[in-house]
Protein backbone atom coordinates (compact mmCIF):
# COMPACT_ATOMS: atom_id res chain seq x y z
CA UNK A 1 0.00 0.00 0.00
CA UNK A 2 1.34 3.42 -1.01
CA UNK A 3 0.12 6.71 0.44
CA UNK A 4 0.59 9.92 -1.54
CA UNK A 5 1.80 12.44 1.05
CA UNK A 6 0.92 15.98 -0.11
CA UNK A 7 4.47 17.10 0.72
CA UNK A 8 6.66 14.04 0.07
CA UNK A 9 4.86 12.26 -2.75
CA UNK A 10 3.96 8.59 -2.96
CA UNK A 11 5.59 6.69 -0.08
CA UNK A 12 5.47 3.18 1.28
CA UNK A 13 3.08 2.21 4.05
CA UNK A 14 6.00 1.43 6.36
CA UNK A 15 6.79 5.18 6.62
CA UNK A 16 3.40 5.92 8.16
CA UNK A 17 1.84 5.54 11.60
CA UNK A 18 -1.87 4.78 11.80
CA UNK A 19 -4.07 7.04 13.92
CA UNK A 20 -7.50 5.52 13.42
CA UNK A 21 -10.93 6.96 12.63
CA UNK A 22 -10.63 10.65 11.67
CA UNK A 23 -14.32 11.42 12.03
CA UNK A 24 -14.47 11.14 15.82
CA UNK A 25 -15.27 14.46 17.46
CA UNK A 26 -13.84 15.10 20.91
CA UNK A 27 -16.68 16.01 23.30
CA UNK A 28 -16.68 19.19 25.36
CA UNK A 29 -14.77 18.90 28.64
CA UNK A 30 -18.01 18.98 30.63
CA UNK A 31 -19.86 16.52 28.38
CA UNK A 32 -21.57 13.62 30.15
CA UNK A 33 -20.02 10.19 30.64
CA UNK A 34 -21.99 8.66 27.78
CA UNK A 35 -20.59 11.15 25.28
CA UNK A 36 -17.07 10.39 26.47
CA UNK A 37 -17.69 6.63 26.38
CA UNK A 38 -18.99 6.84 22.83
CA UNK A 39 -16.00 8.94 21.76
CA UNK A 40 -13.36 6.73 23.39
CA UNK A 41 -14.82 3.28 22.71
CA UNK A 42 -17.40 3.17 19.91
CA UNK A 43 -16.55 3.10 16.21
CA UNK A 44 -18.57 3.10 12.98
CA UNK A 45 -15.99 0.62 11.63
CA UNK A 46 -17.36 0.86 8.06
CA UNK A 47 -16.89 -1.77 5.38
CA UNK A 48 -16.04 0.62 2.55
CA UNK A 49 -14.74 4.20 2.47
CA UNK A 50 -13.14 5.19 5.80
CA UNK A 51 -11.70 8.57 6.77
CA UNK A 52 -8.66 7.90 8.90
CA UNK A 53 -5.62 9.60 10.38
CA UNK A 54 -2.11 8.69 9.28
CA UNK A 55 1.10 10.37 10.35
CA UNK A 56 4.03 10.43 7.94
CA UNK A 57 6.22 9.54 10.89
CA UNK A 58 9.29 8.51 8.90
CA UNK A 59 8.98 11.50 6.58
CA UNK A 60 7.68 15.02 7.09
CA UNK A 61 5.88 13.98 10.32
CA UNK A 62 2.66 15.73 9.22
CA UNK A 63 -0.72 14.22 10.12
CA UNK A 64 -2.91 13.37 7.14
CA UNK A 65 -6.58 12.53 6.66
CA UNK A 66 -6.73 9.62 4.23
CA UNK A 67 -9.93 8.31 2.68
CA UNK A 68 -9.36 4.62 2.08
CA UNK A 69 -11.71 1.77 1.21
CA UNK A 70 -11.40 -0.84 3.97
CA UNK A 71 -12.57 -3.58 1.60
CA UNK A 72 -10.04 -2.92 -1.19
CA UNK A 73 -7.39 -0.68 0.47
CA UNK A 74 -7.80 1.75 -2.47
CA UNK A 75 -7.05 5.32 -1.41
CA UNK A 76 -9.30 7.98 -2.94
CA UNK A 77 -8.17 11.10 -1.09
CA UNK A 78 -5.28 12.37 1.03
CA UNK A 79 -5.22 15.80 2.59
CA UNK A 80 -3.43 17.51 5.45
CA UNK A 81 -5.22 17.41 8.77
CA UNK A 82 -4.69 21.13 9.23
CA UNK A 83 -7.78 23.09 8.33
CA UNK A 84 -10.15 20.11 8.60
CA UNK B 1 -26.39 -39.56 11.23
CA UNK B 2 -24.38 -42.75 10.94
CA UNK B 3 -21.59 -42.87 13.49
CA UNK B 4 -18.01 -42.84 12.32
CA UNK B 5 -16.02 -45.76 13.72
CA UNK B 6 -13.36 -48.27 12.80
CA UNK B 7 -16.16 -50.67 11.84
CA UNK B 8 -17.81 -48.13 9.52
CA UNK B 9 -14.43 -47.32 7.97
CA UNK B 10 -13.77 -51.02 7.27
CA UNK B 11 -17.28 -51.53 5.91
CA UNK B 12 -16.98 -48.57 3.53
CA UNK B 13 -13.46 -49.50 2.47
CA UNK B 14 -14.76 -52.87 1.30
CA UNK B 15 -17.23 -50.98 -0.92
CA UNK B 16 -14.56 -48.68 -2.30
CA UNK B 17 -15.64 -45.69 -0.17
CA UNK B 18 -18.54 -44.99 -2.54
CA UNK B 19 -21.27 -45.25 0.09
CA UNK B 20 -20.49 -42.44 2.51
CA UNK B 21 -23.50 -40.24 3.22
CA UNK B 22 -23.09 -36.46 3.24
CA UNK B 23 -22.08 -35.17 6.64
CA UNK B 24 -24.89 -32.65 7.07
CA UNK B 25 -28.22 -31.82 5.45
CA UNK B 26 -28.65 -28.92 3.00
CA UNK B 27 -32.19 -27.73 3.82
CA UNK B 28 -34.29 -24.93 2.40
CA UNK B 29 -34.73 -22.21 5.04
CA UNK B 30 -38.00 -22.34 6.96
CA UNK B 31 -40.09 -19.20 7.47
CA UNK B 32 -39.40 -19.03 11.19
CA UNK B 33 -37.03 -20.50 13.77
CA UNK B 34 -36.86 -20.27 17.54
CA UNK B 35 -33.24 -19.16 17.19
CA UNK B 36 -31.27 -17.92 14.19
CA UNK B 37 -27.50 -17.66 14.41
CA UNK B 38 -25.78 -15.41 11.86
CA UNK B 39 -22.41 -16.88 10.92
CA UNK B 40 -21.54 -20.48 10.07
CA UNK B 41 -18.01 -20.53 11.39
CA UNK B 42 -16.80 -22.51 14.35
CA UNK B 43 -18.42 -20.21 16.91
CA UNK B 44 -21.84 -20.09 15.24
CA UNK B 45 -21.91 -23.83 14.61
CA UNK B 46 -20.78 -24.60 18.16
CA UNK B 47 -23.48 -22.26 19.50
CA UNK B 48 -26.16 -24.05 17.47
CA UNK B 49 -24.83 -27.45 18.53
CA UNK B 50 -24.89 -26.64 22.25
CA UNK B 51 -28.34 -25.01 21.95
CA UNK B 52 -29.67 -28.31 20.58
CA UNK B 53 -27.54 -30.61 22.70
CA UNK B 54 -27.67 -28.97 26.14
CA UNK B 55 -30.69 -26.67 26.08
CA UNK B 56 -33.22 -28.65 24.02
CA UNK B 57 -33.66 -25.84 21.47
CA UNK B 58 -33.56 -27.65 18.13
CA UNK B 59 -35.62 -25.36 15.90
CA UNK B 60 -32.43 -23.47 15.05
CA UNK B 61 -30.88 -22.18 11.83
CA UNK B 62 -27.30 -21.11 11.18
CA UNK B 63 -27.22 -18.61 8.29
CA UNK B 64 -23.88 -18.35 6.49
CA UNK B 65 -22.97 -16.01 3.61
CA UNK B 66 -20.37 -18.37 2.13
CA UNK B 67 -19.47 -21.92 3.05
CA UNK B 68 -19.16 -23.34 6.55
CA UNK B 69 -15.87 -22.47 8.24
CA UNK B 70 -14.78 -20.29 5.31
CA UNK B 71 -14.04 -17.20 7.40
CA UNK B 72 -11.63 -16.99 10.28
CA UNK B 73 -12.15 -20.66 11.20
CA UNK B 74 -10.18 -21.40 8.05
CA UNK B 75 -7.76 -18.49 8.43
CA UNK B 76 -5.98 -18.94 11.74
CA UNK B 77 -2.85 -20.66 13.05
CA UNK B 78 -4.87 -23.31 14.96
CA UNK B 79 -3.32 -22.66 18.38
CA UNK B 80 -5.27 -23.71 21.49
CA UNK B 81 -4.24 -22.52 24.97
CA UNK B 82 -5.59 -21.03 28.20
CA UNK B 83 -2.48 -19.27 29.57
CA UNK B 84 -4.23 -16.09 30.69
CA UNK B 85 -3.49 -13.85 33.64
CA UNK B 86 -6.79 -12.10 34.33
CA UNK B 87 -9.54 -14.08 36.07
CA UNK B 88 -12.44 -13.94 33.60
CA UNK B 89 -10.12 -14.85 30.72
CA UNK B 90 -8.44 -17.66 32.67
CA UNK B 91 -11.72 -19.35 33.64
CA UNK B 92 -13.35 -18.94 30.26
CA UNK B 93 -10.42 -20.17 28.15
CA UNK B 94 -9.72 -23.03 30.56
CA UNK B 95 -13.33 -24.17 30.22
CA UNK B 96 -12.87 -24.03 26.46
CA UNK B 97 -9.64 -26.04 26.68
CA UNK B 98 -11.42 -28.71 28.73
CA UNK B 99 -14.11 -28.92 26.05
CA UNK B 100 -11.35 -29.33 23.42
CA UNK B 101 -9.97 -32.26 25.40
CA UNK B 102 -13.17 -34.25 24.90
CA UNK B 103 -14.35 -32.74 21.64
CA UNK B 104 -13.49 -35.54 19.18
CA UNK B 105 -15.48 -38.03 21.32
CA UNK B 106 -18.32 -35.55 21.94
CA UNK B 107 -18.77 -34.84 18.23
CA UNK B 108 -17.78 -38.29 16.90
CA UNK B 109 -15.45 -36.37 14.61
CA UNK B 110 -11.67 -36.24 14.82
CA UNK B 111 -10.74 -32.61 15.40
CA UNK B 112 -7.08 -33.70 15.66
CA UNK B 113 -6.54 -31.85 18.92
CA UNK B 114 -2.86 -32.30 19.67
CA UNK B 115 -1.71 -31.24 23.15
CA UNK B 116 1.87 -30.59 22.12
CA UNK B 117 2.32 -27.71 24.56
CA UNK B 118 2.50 -23.94 24.10
CA UNK B 119 5.84 -22.40 25.04
CA UNK B 120 6.14 -18.62 25.58
CA UNK B 121 9.79 -17.56 25.48
CA UNK B 122 11.21 -14.97 27.90
CA UNK B 123 14.23 -12.85 26.97
CA UNK B 124 15.09 -10.84 30.09
CA UNK B 125 14.93 -11.07 33.88
CA UNK B 126 11.85 -8.85 33.80
CA UNK B 127 10.14 -11.17 31.33
CA UNK B 128 11.02 -14.17 33.51
CA UNK B 129 9.39 -12.40 36.46
CA UNK B 130 6.31 -11.70 34.34
CA UNK B 131 6.24 -15.35 33.20
CA UNK B 132 6.49 -16.55 36.81
CA UNK B 133 3.68 -14.22 37.81
CA UNK B 134 1.43 -15.38 34.99
CA UNK B 135 2.32 -19.03 35.62
CA UNK B 136 1.47 -18.66 39.31
CA UNK B 137 -1.82 -16.95 38.47
CA UNK B 138 -2.65 -19.80 36.08
CA UNK B 139 -1.85 -22.47 38.66
CA UNK B 140 -3.97 -20.66 41.28
CA UNK B 141 -6.80 -20.87 38.75
CA UNK B 142 -6.25 -24.60 38.27
CA UNK B 143 -4.48 -24.28 34.91
CA UNK B 144 -1.25 -26.13 34.14
CA UNK B 145 1.89 -24.01 33.81
CA UNK B 146 5.59 -24.73 34.10
CA UNK B 147 8.38 -22.18 34.34
CA UNK B 148 11.33 -23.35 32.27
CA UNK B 149 14.99 -22.36 32.51
CA UNK B 150 17.06 -21.60 29.41
CA UNK B 151 18.51 -25.13 29.65
CA UNK B 152 15.01 -26.64 29.79
CA UNK B 153 14.02 -24.65 26.71
CA UNK B 154 17.15 -25.67 24.81
CA UNK B 155 16.51 -29.35 25.53
CA UNK B 156 12.93 -28.98 24.39
CA UNK B 157 13.46 -26.87 21.24
CA UNK B 158 17.14 -27.18 20.25
CA UNK B 159 16.77 -25.22 16.99
CA UNK B 160 16.10 -21.95 18.77
CA UNK B 161 18.94 -19.42 18.69
CA UNK B 162 21.20 -20.50 21.56
CA UNK B 163 24.34 -19.39 19.67
CA UNK B 164 25.21 -16.76 22.27
CA UNK B 165 24.94 -14.07 19.59
CA UNK B 166 21.16 -13.56 19.71
CA UNK B 167 20.07 -9.94 20.03
CA UNK B 168 17.52 -11.07 22.62
CA UNK B 169 18.96 -14.19 24.27
CA UNK B 170 16.53 -16.73 25.68
CA UNK B 171 16.36 -16.63 29.48
CA UNK B 172 13.68 -19.30 29.82
CA UNK B 173 10.01 -19.66 29.16
CA UNK B 174 6.52 -20.44 30.38
CA UNK B 175 5.09 -23.74 29.14
CA UNK B 176 1.46 -24.78 29.14
CA UNK B 177 1.76 -28.53 28.45
CA UNK B 178 -1.99 -29.00 27.81
CA UNK B 179 -2.02 -26.35 25.08
CA UNK B 180 -1.48 -27.30 21.46
CA UNK B 181 -3.09 -27.22 18.04
CA UNK B 182 -6.18 -28.61 16.34
CA UNK B 183 -7.41 -29.15 12.81
CA UNK B 184 -9.29 -25.94 12.00
CA UNK B 185 -11.66 -27.26 9.31
CA UNK B 186 -12.49 -30.36 11.33
CA UNK B 187 -13.81 -28.24 14.19
CA UNK B 188 -16.31 -26.52 11.90
CA UNK B 189 -17.24 -29.74 10.12
CA UNK B 190 -17.55 -31.70 13.36
CA UNK B 191 -19.88 -29.13 14.95
CA UNK B 192 -21.83 -28.80 11.68
CA UNK B 193 -22.39 -32.54 11.35
CA UNK B 194 -23.36 -32.99 15.00
CA UNK B 195 -25.67 -29.93 14.97
CA UNK B 196 -27.34 -31.01 11.75
CA UNK B 197 -27.98 -34.46 13.22
CA UNK B 198 -29.78 -32.80 16.16
CA UNK B 199 -32.08 -30.92 13.75
CA UNK B 200 -30.25 -27.64 13.24
CA UNK B 201 -30.67 -26.22 9.72
CA UNK B 202 -27.39 -25.05 8.18
CA UNK B 203 -28.18 -22.50 5.45
CA UNK B 204 -25.10 -21.80 3.33
CA UNK B 205 -24.57 -19.22 0.57
CA UNK B 206 -27.20 -17.03 2.20
CA UNK B 207 -25.90 -13.62 3.21
CA UNK B 208 -27.80 -11.63 5.78
CA UNK B 209 -28.55 -8.24 4.22
CA UNK B 210 -30.64 -6.68 6.96
CA UNK B 211 -32.14 -7.15 10.40
CA UNK B 212 -35.87 -6.45 10.73
CA UNK B 213 -36.81 -4.75 14.00
CA UNK B 214 -39.99 -3.73 15.75
CA UNK B 215 -39.36 -1.29 18.59
CA UNK B 216 -36.76 -2.97 20.79
CA UNK B 217 -37.20 -6.47 19.37
CA UNK B 218 -35.70 -8.26 16.42
CA UNK B 219 -38.25 -10.00 14.18
CA UNK B 220 -35.83 -11.79 11.89
CA UNK B 221 -33.23 -11.38 9.20
CA UNK B 222 -33.46 -10.31 5.56
CA UNK B 223 -31.31 -12.65 3.50
CA UNK B 224 -30.42 -13.37 -0.11
CA UNK B 225 -33.00 -16.16 0.11
CA UNK B 226 -35.79 -14.09 1.64
CA UNK B 227 -36.91 -13.15 5.12
CA UNK B 228 -36.29 -15.61 7.96
CA UNK B 229 -38.16 -14.90 11.17
CA UNK B 230 -36.81 -15.81 14.58
CA UNK B 231 -37.66 -15.72 18.26
CA UNK B 232 -34.08 -14.92 19.19
CA UNK B 233 -31.16 -13.81 17.07
CA UNK B 234 -27.48 -14.38 17.76
CA UNK B 235 -24.55 -13.12 15.74
CA UNK B 236 -21.20 -14.91 15.61
CA UNK B 237 -19.52 -13.15 12.71
CA UNK B 238 -16.24 -11.97 14.21
CA UNK B 239 -14.39 -9.83 11.70
CA UNK B 240 -17.70 -8.48 10.43
CA UNK B 241 -19.37 -7.73 13.79
CA UNK B 242 -19.38 -3.97 13.20
CA UNK B 243 -20.95 -4.44 9.78
CA UNK B 244 -23.71 -6.79 10.98
CA UNK B 245 -24.42 -4.92 14.22
CA UNK B 246 -24.92 -1.76 12.17
CA UNK B 247 -27.87 -3.54 10.48
CA UNK B 248 -29.48 -3.60 13.91
CA UNK B 249 -28.56 0.04 14.52
CA UNK B 250 -25.76 -0.69 17.00
CA UNK B 251 -22.25 0.79 17.16
CA UNK B 252 -19.67 -1.48 18.76
CA UNK B 253 -16.41 -0.99 20.68
CA UNK B 254 -14.70 -2.85 17.83
CA UNK B 255 -12.48 -2.11 14.84
CA UNK B 256 -11.90 -4.65 12.05
CA UNK B 257 -8.25 -5.30 11.27
CA UNK B 258 -6.38 -7.70 8.99
CA UNK B 259 -4.10 -10.39 10.40
CA UNK B 260 -1.77 -12.29 8.08
CA UNK B 261 -0.51 -15.84 8.54
CA UNK B 262 1.88 -18.06 6.64
CA UNK B 263 2.70 -21.68 5.85
CA UNK B 264 6.13 -22.73 4.62
CA UNK B 265 6.98 -25.62 2.34
CA UNK B 266 6.83 -28.97 4.10
CA UNK B 267 9.84 -30.32 5.91
CA UNK B 268 10.76 -33.13 8.26
CA UNK B 269 9.82 -32.84 11.95
CA UNK B 270 11.49 -29.71 13.34
CA UNK B 271 9.22 -28.18 16.01
CA UNK B 272 7.03 -30.52 18.07
CA UNK B 273 5.38 -27.81 20.18
CA UNK B 274 4.03 -24.28 19.74
CA UNK B 275 6.65 -21.57 20.31
CA UNK B 276 5.97 -17.88 20.79
CA UNK B 277 8.72 -15.27 20.69
CA UNK B 278 8.78 -12.88 23.63
CA UNK B 279 10.93 -10.09 22.17
CA UNK B 280 8.75 -9.67 19.10
CA UNK B 281 5.29 -10.87 18.22
CA UNK B 282 5.72 -14.20 16.47
CA UNK B 283 4.27 -17.69 16.95
CA UNK B 284 5.02 -20.93 15.14
CA UNK B 285 4.09 -24.60 15.06
CA UNK B 286 4.46 -27.42 12.56
CA UNK B 287 1.44 -28.97 10.89
CA UNK B 288 0.99 -32.70 10.47
CA UNK B 289 1.83 -32.25 6.78
CA UNK B 290 5.19 -30.74 7.73
CA UNK B 291 4.64 -27.09 6.86
CA UNK B 292 5.52 -24.52 9.48
CA UNK B 293 2.46 -22.47 10.39
CA UNK B 294 3.39 -18.99 11.61
CA UNK B 295 2.13 -15.51 12.23
CA UNK B 296 2.65 -12.30 14.14
CA UNK B 297 1.07 -8.87 14.51
CA UNK B 298 -1.96 -7.47 12.74
CA UNK B 299 -1.20 -4.95 9.98
CA UNK B 300 -2.57 -2.20 12.21
CA UNK B 301 -5.12 -0.31 10.08
CA UNK B 302 -8.86 -0.87 9.62
CA UNK B 303 -9.51 -3.52 7.02
CA UNK B 304 -12.15 -5.97 5.83
CA UNK B 305 -9.96 -7.03 2.90
CA UNK B 306 -8.72 -10.52 3.93
CA UNK B 307 -5.36 -9.48 2.49
CA UNK B 308 -2.50 -7.52 4.01
CA UNK B 309 0.58 -5.62 2.96
CA UNK B 310 4.30 -6.28 2.58
CA UNK B 311 5.79 -4.36 5.56
CA UNK B 312 4.05 -6.67 8.03
CA UNK B 313 5.26 -9.76 6.15
CA UNK B 314 8.84 -8.55 6.44
CA UNK B 315 8.34 -7.63 10.11
CA UNK B 316 6.82 -11.01 10.99
CA UNK B 317 9.41 -13.10 9.16
CA UNK B 318 12.25 -11.01 10.60
CA UNK B 319 10.97 -11.82 14.09
CA UNK B 320 10.84 -15.49 13.12
CA UNK B 321 14.43 -15.36 11.89
CA UNK B 322 15.56 -13.84 15.18
CA UNK B 323 14.27 -16.77 17.15
CA UNK B 324 14.77 -19.59 14.60
CA UNK B 325 17.75 -18.65 12.37
CA UNK B 326 17.51 -22.09 10.74
CA UNK B 327 14.35 -20.97 8.89
CA UNK B 328 16.27 -18.53 6.70
CA UNK B 329 16.19 -20.53 3.47
CA UNK B 330 12.66 -21.88 3.79
CA UNK B 331 10.15 -20.73 1.21
CA UNK B 332 6.69 -19.51 2.06
CA UNK B 333 4.18 -21.75 0.34
CA UNK B 334 0.95 -19.97 1.20
CA UNK B 335 -0.09 -16.84 3.01
CA UNK B 336 -3.42 -15.24 3.72
CA UNK B 337 -5.23 -12.57 5.70
CA UNK B 338 -8.18 -12.83 8.03
CA UNK B 339 -10.37 -10.03 9.35
CA UNK B 340 -10.23 -9.63 13.13
CA UNK B 341 -12.74 -8.00 15.43
CA UNK B 342 -10.28 -5.95 17.49
CA UNK B 343 -12.08 -4.98 20.67
CA UNK B 344 -11.17 -2.00 22.84
CA UNK B 345 -9.60 -4.08 25.61
CA UNK B 346 -8.39 -7.14 23.70
CA UNK B 347 -11.09 -9.37 25.22
CA UNK B 348 -14.19 -10.80 23.54
CA UNK B 349 -17.79 -9.63 23.84
CA UNK B 350 -20.31 -12.42 24.48
CA UNK B 351 -23.68 -11.49 25.83
CA UNK B 352 -26.80 -9.41 25.55
CA UNK B 353 -27.24 -6.22 23.52
CA UNK B 354 -29.53 -3.23 24.09
CA UNK B 355 -32.12 -5.08 21.94
CA UNK B 356 -34.31 -7.56 23.84
CA UNK B 357 -33.75 -10.71 21.82
CA UNK B 358 -30.47 -10.02 20.00
CA UNK B 359 -27.21 -11.48 21.31
CA UNK B 360 -23.64 -10.76 20.32
CA UNK B 361 -20.62 -13.04 20.14
CA UNK B 362 -17.59 -11.19 18.77
CA UNK B 363 -14.57 -9.06 19.53
CA UNK B 364 -12.29 -12.09 19.45
CA UNK B 365 -9.22 -10.10 18.39
CA UNK B 366 -6.86 -12.81 17.21
CA UNK B 367 -7.71 -15.35 19.88
CA UNK B 368 -10.97 -16.76 18.63
CA UNK B 369 -10.00 -20.18 17.35
CA UNK B 370 -9.04 -21.64 20.72
CA UNK B 371 -12.29 -20.33 22.16
CA UNK B 372 -14.51 -22.11 19.60
CA UNK B 373 -16.13 -24.76 21.84
CA UNK B 374 -16.20 -22.56 24.95
CA UNK B 375 -17.63 -19.65 22.98
CA UNK B 376 -20.46 -21.77 21.60
CA UNK B 377 -21.08 -23.29 25.03
CA UNK B 378 -21.54 -19.97 26.85
CA UNK B 379 -23.32 -18.29 23.91
CA UNK B 380 -25.88 -21.11 23.76
CA UNK B 381 -26.45 -20.71 27.50
CA UNK B 382 -26.81 -16.94 27.13
CA UNK B 383 -29.37 -17.25 24.32
CA UNK B 384 -31.31 -20.10 25.95
CA UNK B 385 -31.61 -18.42 29.37
CA UNK B 386 -31.55 -14.77 28.24
CA UNK B 387 -28.69 -14.15 30.66
CA UNK B 388 -24.98 -14.93 30.56
CA UNK B 389 -23.37 -17.93 32.22
CA UNK B 390 -20.94 -17.15 35.05
CA UNK B 391 -18.10 -17.89 32.61
CA UNK B 392 -19.06 -15.06 30.24
CA UNK B 393 -20.73 -12.70 32.71
CA UNK B 394 -17.73 -10.36 32.57
CA UNK B 395 -17.59 -10.18 28.76
CA UNK B 396 -20.50 -7.76 28.43
CA UNK B 397 -20.97 -5.17 25.72
CA UNK B 398 -21.45 -2.42 28.31
CA UNK B 399 -18.33 -3.16 30.39
CA UNK B 400 -16.50 -0.16 28.93
CA UNK B 401 -19.02 2.39 30.18
CA UNK B 402 -18.99 0.67 33.58
CA UNK B 403 -15.20 0.86 33.85
CA UNK B 404 -14.83 -2.92 33.82
CA UNK B 405 -12.58 -3.46 30.80
CA UNK B 406 -10.69 -6.79 30.73
CA UNK B 407 -7.36 -5.58 29.44
CA UNK B 408 -4.90 -8.49 29.54
CA UNK B 409 -2.23 -6.45 27.79
CA UNK B 410 -2.85 -3.16 29.59
CA UNK B 411 -2.98 -1.39 26.24
CA UNK B 412 -6.02 0.84 26.68
CA UNK B 413 -8.64 1.56 24.02
CA UNK B 414 -6.24 1.16 21.09
CA UNK B 415 -7.51 -1.79 19.04
CA UNK B 416 -4.54 -1.85 16.68
CA UNK B 417 -2.07 -2.71 19.46
CA UNK B 418 -3.92 -5.47 21.33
Amino acid sequence: MLIRCPWCGERDLSEFYYGGDATLKRPAEDADLKAWHDYVYLRDNPKGPHKELWQHSAGCREFLVVTRDTLTHAISDVRPVKGI
Amino acid sequence: MSRYSVASLLRHSLRGHRGWARAWRDPEPKKHYDVVIIGGGGHGLASAYYLARLHGIRNVAVVEKGWLGGGNTGRNTTIVRSNYLIEPNAHFYEHSLKLWEGLSQELNYNVMFSQRGVLNLAHSDAQMDAAARRGNAMRLNGIDAELLTAEDVERMVPHLDFSGHARFPIHGGLLQPRGGTARHDAVAWGFARAASALGVDLIQNCEVTGIRRQANRVLGVETERGFIGCGRLGMAVAGNSGHVAAMAGLRLPIESHVLQAFVTEGLKPLIDTVVTYGAGHFYISQSDKGGLVLGGDIDGYNSYAQKGNMPLIEHCLAAGMQVFPCLSRLRILRHWGGVMDMSMDGSPIIGKTPLDNFYINGGWCYGGFKATPGSGWVFAHTIAHDRPHALNAAFTLDRFERGLAIDERGGGPTPNVH
